[in-house]
């Protein structure tokens, strides 16, 4: 195993949209290095569907102020809202910025961005659903991904492909720089850099029905975590309404957007029950709620009565070919059905973490819940927590949260390196990361004490027990499996002993990961004593503003979880009971 | 079901030449190729590599031959293929590790061809206006996630790794039928070289194993009857 050392001025961990915006903010004014464990065109981004908000106000009376109004509503009221501001109000200026980087958005008759309805999105604080959602098709994510990479290759900016960040190097509470393993040669690199930011993603792979990409394993918040940072509003953790039934494979809002509906066995189109007002165009938690209650009461579909019905036949071919044609597509090749023609079996899928690393607007990254600043250290897009999400995100704010405050964070990596001096890590930085991966490579292969056989028990107990309704029987057996989960996790052995593409020792580390963010959902969602948003305790049902109007940050502390507290950010908009 | 699944096996750091091994999986008709994969990796031989992400066809990682055809082995399911199931990596570029092969060349003839935009006058501070029918000329390239099945297909590909192959001609398409764009002279020059889109024999296995069911040929055929408008 050879130690190679480089020396940047700023280290972006991460190529997905986050990653890629802050990239193109930093490169032109320092020595920038984007790390990536994938190839940046593979980052989870690409699988984003159906549009990103913006009051651009193409197609009806629109302005940022309703958008935020929305945003803050959505989130259940825990978002800080002098950042949702920000949100939304940069948002307009991001999309334009992407236009012009040649994003290829689909089109109103008259040459402007079109725009969609979205769930949670409406006019004049709840009159109606809103056109706010620009889009490309139903693939949005996909021309982002492929517009700020092809933005990166103009600007010549300086990629590590297929390199894994494992270990982040801090000095007296300084950032000094990462470790990395090099996937094809077994190599580590150590990366000297004063600026970090990390823009990993998500973790949806802690369940097992899950819309997110096997890379999707906390990465990020992972390596900070071990080092002692905590991480925010861990047990607001969302599930997508119409992931495709078993598979969990997202099938986009966009398609309730377009007019699509959803149904139990009787063909009831049920949602007029929960939201009156703007029935399937309620926000994914309420709407996720909503099946997981039809499903529990008897009204699912199917032999198991266990999936509902998304229903498309009524939009006729010619808009399902034009608007959706990707979603249609997958329901052909996973499902074999035609959904021109036939309703589709869907159930709630594991999509996105509205906690993460805690940040303030800047993208600077905060060691407590006091708001003191970790120096050099950056996180943007899902694997942060701002918070603009609180405790529901509404479709699209995603795509905006990655370009808005993946730009922030390569301003403020520019800011911090301008207004500080190069220094040199140590040769053995690298020494950390290195006994790790002896200890796998060391250790006698026991099948018993596999890496798939602890991850699988991981996700089938997360979906059982933190799922979509919890109650603090189901998080305290949790907790106890987790213990257990641990313990066999320090025994956990590879069969792979090899320097090349030895994929099974970082399904190995990623695995730490996976019950790093398990442990921090579950004791943030156990000490939680409300519902809230994503988060719905069946034995404390209401939402308690008096105790409870504050985000979490999850420590760790040995092996267990200590919690700290903070109060969210008002501003113009008082908390009040949330009815669509 | 039972599955007997064959997989062109090569560790560098073992094996001078690859070799096939056979594998014995009890598989439910709808799995995909990708979780018979995964079975094998995760519950009999953990060395077995194989890229992989989004396990739905959009992140463009798992390109494989599978039974003598490229496609993404998350697309396929069992009971689309016959069994045995043959597996090999992609032809055509270096074999790292069993079914991993180094993509270098690949993105290297991807960024030969300006896969970007190129305008530099002043947008303004709005988006700039594009016709629905202007969108429609490069909606199909705009497609590609670079999973490199059509490339790889390529018999001229095969013979000769300095032709840029599909991908990167589907990626320039994309931008010279951009109404928005002004550097299709430039791209077009570049793929007027000898190792250009001339060197396309239209055997259109690209077309047949395109993923995302881009018509890779014709964009190709675009592109190189667009080349005879420029000096």
């Amino acid at each position: 195993m050879k130690i190679i050392k480089h020396s940047f001025d700023g280290v972006i961990v991460g190529a997905g949209g986050a990653g890629l915006r802050a990239a193109i903010e930093a490169a032109p004014h320092m020595k920038l290095a984007v790390i990536t464990k994938l190839y940046p065109t593979r980052s989870h981004t690409g699988a984003a569907q159906g549009g990103m908000s913006a009051a651009l106000a193409n197609v009806e009376e629109d302005n940022w102020n309703w958008h935020a109004f929305d945003t803050v509503k959505g989130s259940d009221y825990l978002a800080d809202q002098p950042a949702v501001d920000i949100l939304c109000k940069e948002a307009i200026d991001s999309v334009v910025e992407l236009e012009h980087w040649g994003l290829p958005f689909s089109r109103l008759e008259n040459g402007k961005i079109a725009q969609r309805r979205f769930g949670g999105h409406t006019v004049k604080e709840g009159e109606a659903p809103a056109f706010r959602a620009c889009y490309a098709a139903d693939r949005t994510g996909h021309m982002i991904l492929q517009t700020l990479y092809q933005k990166c290759v103009s600007m010549g900016v300086t990629f590590f492909d297929e390199f894994q960040v494992l270990d982040i190097k801090i000095d007296d509470g300084v950032c000094k720089g990462v470790i990395a393993y090099e996937i094809a040669t077994g190599d580590i690199h150590i990366f000297e850099a004063r600026a970090v930011t990390f823009a990993t993603g998500g973790f949806g792979k802690i369940y097992k029905v899950s819309s997110n990409a096997h890379s999707l394993t906390g990465d990020g918040p992972g390596i900070l975590y071990q080092k002692g940072i905590p991480l925010e509003d861990m047990e607001f953790y969302q599930f997508h309404p119409t992931g495709i039934y078993r598979l969990g494979i997202l099938l986009s809002e966009a398609a309730r957007g377009e007019g699509g509906i959803l149904r139990n066995k009787d063909g009831e189109r049920f949602m007029e029950r929960y939201a009156p007002s703007i029935k399937d165009l309620a926000p994914r938690d309420m709407v996720s709620r909503a099946i997981a209650t039809e499903i529990s009461e008897g009204n699912g579909a199917g032999p198991n009565n266990d999936f509902v019905y998304l229903d498309l036949t009524h939009l006729g071919a010619e808009t399902i070919k034009q608007k959706l044609p990707d979603i249609t597509d997958f329901v052909r090749t996973y499902v074999k059905i035609e959904p021109i023609d036939e309703p589709i079996p869907v159930q709630p899928t594991a999509h996105y973490a509205m906690g993460g690393i805690p940040t303030d607007v800047d993208a600077r990254v905060l060691s407590d819940a006091q708001g003191t600043i970790l120096p050099g250290v950056y996180s943007a897009g899902e694997s942060a927590c701002v918070s603009v999400h609180g405790a529901n995100r509404l479709g699209t704010n995603s795509l905006l949260d990655i370009v808005v405050f993946g730009k922030r964070a390569g301003q403020s990596m520019v800011d911090y390196v301008s207004s500080t001096k190069p220094f040199s890590l140590s040769e053995n930085a690298g020494e950390d990361l290195k006994n790790k991966i002896s200890n796998f490579i060391d250790k006698e292969h026991d099948p018993n004490f596999s890496v798939a056989k602890i991850r699988e028990e991981l996700q089938d107990s997360m979906e059982e027990n933190a799922k979509i309704f919890r109650t603090e029987e189901s998080l305290t057996k949790q907790t106890e499996i987790l213990s257990d989960l641990r313990d066999r996790y320090q025994n956990v052995t590879i069969s792979d002993k090899g320097k090349v593409f030895n994929t099974e020792l970082l399904e190995a580390i990623e695995l730490e990961y996976l019950l790093d963010m398990s442990d921090t959902t579950v004791a943030s969602a156990l000490e939680r004593k409300e519902s809230r948003g994503a988060h719905s305790r069946v034995d404390h049902v209401e939402r308690d503003d008096s105790n409870w109007l504050k985000h979490s940050f999850a420590f760790k502390n040995g092996d267990s979880v200590k919690l700290d507290y903070k109060d969210v950010e008002l501003g113009n908009y008082e908390p009040k009971e949330r009815k669509y | 079901m039972d599955v007997k699944l064959r997989i062109l096996r090569f560790n560098p750091e073992t094996d001078r030449k690859g070799h096939w091994e056979e594998y014995n999986i009890e598989a439910d008709p709808d799995e995909r190729i990708l979780d018979l994969l995964h079975k094998v990796k995760w519950f009999d031989d953990g060395s077995l590599a194989f890229r992989r992400s989004c396990a739905h066809g959009v992140c463009g990682s798992d390109a494989m031959v599978v039974n003598g055809e490229n496609m993404l082995a998350c697309q396929v399911l069992v009971k689309e293929v016959s069994n045995p199931i043959k597996i090999e990596p992609i032809r055509g570029l270096p074999v790292i590790k069993d079914l991993v092969v180094d993509m270098e060349t690949f993105f290297e003839s991807y960024k030969k061809v300006m896969p970007y935009l190129v305008n530099d006058e002043v947008p303004g501070e709005r988006e700039r206006l594009q016709s629905p029918e202007d969108r429609d000329k490069f909606e199909d390239t705009t497609k590609c996630i670079l999973c490199a099945a059509c490339t790889t297909s390529c018999p001229v590909f095969w013979t000769a790794d300095t032709y840029v192959g599909p991908a990167a001609i589907v990626n320039a398409h994309r931008f010279v039928f951009d109404s928005r764009d002004n550097a299709s002279k430039q791209r077009l020059e570049i793929l007027k070289d000898v190792n250009g889109a001339f060197r396309c024999r239209t055997a259109f296995n690209c077309t047949t194993a395109c993923p995302r069911g881009i018509q890779v040929t014709k964009a190709i055929e675009d592109v190189k009857r667009e080349t005879l408008t420029i000096n």
